[in-house]
């Protein structure tokens, strides 16, 4: 079926959330954004106990109770789900909705890499408890969208895996690493002769001496996110902490994991960008119909003023880029192999809601420009959907070789 | 619930016209554009196909097939794909036959659409573009006035399909600042269909101004009720048919790119060729899925006008980017007629000028 409608359980949860992220994120949207490095612990707590079972970045949460029906029809659409509910809180405040205790990227690569044994160990702990944070360290210092050029390794001695490098830009990384009982998922080779093949994902507990938060940055959006410098020196973590396969074959399988977790998660990335550019169209709207401008669609474009074709441009991209997302999402979860269609959501989503965002604090002029109006901070926070989690052009590399059915070797 | 797939008897319809548009349009487009005429053969073919009549009810000849503007939009992306010319004359006679089903009384259903339900071709169309600066759907310059319960039509319109041969014409005009649409015979008094028109693309399609000098036509001749759902429908079939050539293009260059070679490798595997090509795949998909919602939205029955029209620009601009692209890809090759991407660049240009030239 060709369908666009949302089923009317997701319909409420997006209703519910939006009500969530208008009456308690965006009251503290601007002051969260001014004392970076400082967070809303009583939201955070709120938030904890209140989106469980919301989200799900397939970390295992399950409803603990309800008819069996119900939970297969929660599981058919889960990331579809997810997307909505993300656009809602990205839309309420997207720095605040990454600072969500949450498993996250952590949760998603033992989700998409781990045992079921290591499903349970370390996700239940999202079930219950205090609020905890899980995260993913890939990036180092010299290495961001080439992943498989990582240099922290991890040398088997004994019983246990020895970690040595640099991880940096790691989402959420202080709150997983020394703020909670969370963790770390850190991707490092075993063998750097053997190039992909040789890396790993191993999850390292919160407070596993060896392992310290080096610097946490400062950044021209997102500030309530934190986002850290993780060291590792002789960090040692036991040995069926490694998730998958710990031999070394020649294949890569372990690469292939970081690559399949970017499937689940570039979606929902996607769908945090299309919450911010929804802000920004929906405060331009309100703009205009208070300066009593109408939009008038059935009009030529020859014979539109620019605002309105300027709106009608971000209205549509905007669409486009939730489109393309949902698919994506959708794919995921009727178990269709999505990374193309996951890649095309990126891409298109982090360009957009940079070109709307910027587009949106033009057309308000000096009212677009102040710090009095979230605008400006939805500027600032939007570029970031264009780097993270793949770069616009590292996802515009993927299309292009899924498209012309080309090895990495072949397009470089 | 949310669905990307179109449906078992979408996906029959869709492969059918898809292999129509391979095996039957493809290999007559460059010579059609060439010549300026329209290889009458491949209508006849498509009229057995029944993509038009189908839609027409049991009441009135026809089959009574349900009309899904989602199912339609398929079928126009791939005949588009095929060939955008022979797609708009072979499709003509659902400028007629469409509104009339929509919005017509009896009497007009029972005089028009039976003309459509025989075994041959039978042109149909509709004039909407009037040949001025700042044409505006809706401040036509055509006028009907209504006179002793007669219309007095007046005005010139332009790009109008087939106006030489249709059975019908329906021609929209100014009522009361309202647009209203009017079925004329082609013996109108009054009514001149001019010279051939002569445009940039969509050469093998036989396009035509008219003018309207004092028509004096029946009451009974104007169609009833909202004109805008019409519009939208013509929209999404635009678009559609903006995706169908876009696809072309991309699919087109993208093989090209494989193909040629430069300093030791194939084109393709240069990133600046290989970008755009990525950029091109994502938007014609991006815009075929804005073009899905607005059809689907129709088909919910809900107003779909900013949906549809929306869709319109966006694959409007899509597709003369995309056919661009395609058309730099191949460089000097790509301005050469041997290859079809020019055409579709030139066929595509039209796309954010035409109203009202295609519908489902």
């Amino acid at each position: 079926m060709i369908d666009f409608s949302l089923s009317p359980a997701i319909e409420k949860n997006r209703d519910m959330i939006h009500a969530v992220a208008d009456g308690t994120m965006r009251p503290i949207s601007r002051e969260y954004d001014e004392r970076e490095h400082e967070k809303p612990t009583e939201w955070l707590n709120m938030m904890w106990e209140a989106s469980k079972n919301l989200i799900s970045f397939g970390d295992g949460k399950k409803k603990a109770s309800g008819k069996a029906e119900a939970v297969e029809r929660h599981l058919s659409e889960r990331t579809v789900r997810s997307a909505v509910l993300i656009e809602e809180l990205s839309w309420g405040d997207v720095g605040l909705y990454l600072s969500i205790p949450h498993s996250a990227l952590g949760g998603a690569a033992v989700a998409a890499a781990g045992t079921p044994e290591q499903k349970e160990r370390f996700l239940s702990r999202f079930r219950d408890g205090e609020p905890k944070w899980g995260a993913m360290a890939i990036t180092e210092p010299g290495c961001g969208s080439d992943s498989a050029a990582l240099t922290t390794t991890a040398v088997q001695d004994g019983d246990q895996w020895v970690i040595n490098g640099t991880k940096i830009f790691c989402t959420s990384g202080l709150m997983a690493a020394e703020k909670s009982e969370g963790f770390v998922v850190v991707w490092a080779t075993v063998d750097k002769s053997a190039g992909r093949a040789g890396i790993k994902a191993f999850v390292v507990e919160h407070h596993t001496p060896g392992m310290t938060v080096a610097k946490v940055e400062d950044k021209m959006g997102i500030r309530a996110s934190d986002t850290a410098m993780l060291v590792f020196e002789d960090c040692r973590i036991p040995l069926d902490n490694v998730l998958g396969q710990a031999e070394v074959k020649q294949s890569t399988t372990g690469f292939k994991g970081v690559m399949a977790t970017f499937d689940a998660t570039r979606p929902l990335v996607a769908a945090s960008a299309l919450g911010v550019a929804r802000a920004a169209v929906d405060y331009v709207r309100e703009t205009f119909a208070a300066e009593g401008i109408t939009i008038r669609y059935v009009t030529p474009q020859t014979k539109l003023t620019t605002l309105e074709r300027d709106f009608m441009d971000m209205e549509a991209n905007l669409q486009a880029a939730r489109l393309l997302t949902w698919r994506a999402a959708w794919m995921l979860d009727q178990g269709i192999q999505n990374n193309l269609e996951a890649s095309m959501a990126k891409a298109k989503a982090g360009s957009m809601v940079t070109q709307v965002t910027q587009k949106a604090v033009e057309l308000l002029g000096p009212l677009g420009y102040s710090r009095k109006t979230l605008l400006e901070k939805w500027m600032r926070d939007a570029k970031i959907s264009d780097i993270y989690e793949g770069t616009q052009q590292i996802n515009l590399l993927i299309i292009a070789r899924r498209i012309l059915g080309y090895s990495s070797q072949e397009l470089n | 619930m949310l669905g990307f797939q179109p449906d078992d008897e979408q996906k029959l319809i869709r492969d059918t016209v898809a292999e129509f548009a391979r095996e039957q349009l493809r290999p007559l487009a460059h010579e059609a554009d060439e010549s300026g005429v329209f290889p009458t053969s491949v209508a006849q073919q498509a009229w057995e196909l029944g993509l038009v009549q189908s839609t027409i009810p049991e009441a009135y000849g026809g089959v009574g097939a349900e009309s899904s503007a989602v199912t339609g939009s398929l079928i126009c992306e791939e005949l588009a794909w095929g060939d955008l010319s022979l797609t708009l004359h072979m499709l003509s006679p659902q400028l007629v036959t469409y509104p009339v089903i929509m919005l017509g009384t009896h009497e007009q259903k029972a005089q028009i659409l039976g003309d459509y339900v025989g075994p041959h071709f039978t042109a149909g169309t509709a004039a909407v573009m009037e040949p001025r600066f700042g044409f505006d759907l809706n401040e036509l310059t055509t006028t009907a006035v209504q006179h002793n319960g007669e219309f007095v039509l007046n005005g010139a319109k332009c790009f109008v399909p087939l106006a030489a041969e249709a059975a019908h014409l329906l021609v929209y005009a100014r009522r009361d600042n309202g647009i209203a649409a009017f079925l004329l015979p082609q013996d109108t008094p009054g009514l001149t269909i001019g010279e051939r028109e002569k445009n940039m693309g969509l050469k093998a399609v036989a396009t035509y101004e008219l003018s309207l000098d004092n028509c004096r036509i029946p009451a009974s001749s104007q169609l009833q009720g909202d004109i805008q759902p019409v519009f939208n429908r013509s929209r999404v079939a635009l678009s559609a048919m903006a995706v169908g050539v876009a696809r072309a293009a991309y699919e087109y260059a993208r093989e090209y790119a494989k193909e040629r070679r430069a300093f030791g490798t194939a084109i393709a595997q240069k990133q600046a060729i290989a970008f755009m090509l990525a950029e091109m795949a994502m938007e014609v998909d991006a815009a075929r899925l804005l073009v899905w919602e607005a059809a689907w939205k129709i088909d919910t029955g809900a107003d779909a006008t900013r949906e549809a029209c929306l869709a319109k620009n966006y694959a409007a601009t899509m597709v003369l980017k995309v056919a661009d692209n395609a058309v730099q890809i191949l460089g000097g090759h790509g301005y050469i007629r041997d290859h079809p991407v020019e055409r579709w660049l030139r066929n595509g240009r039209g796309f954010a000028t035409f109203e009202g030239l295609a519908m489902i």
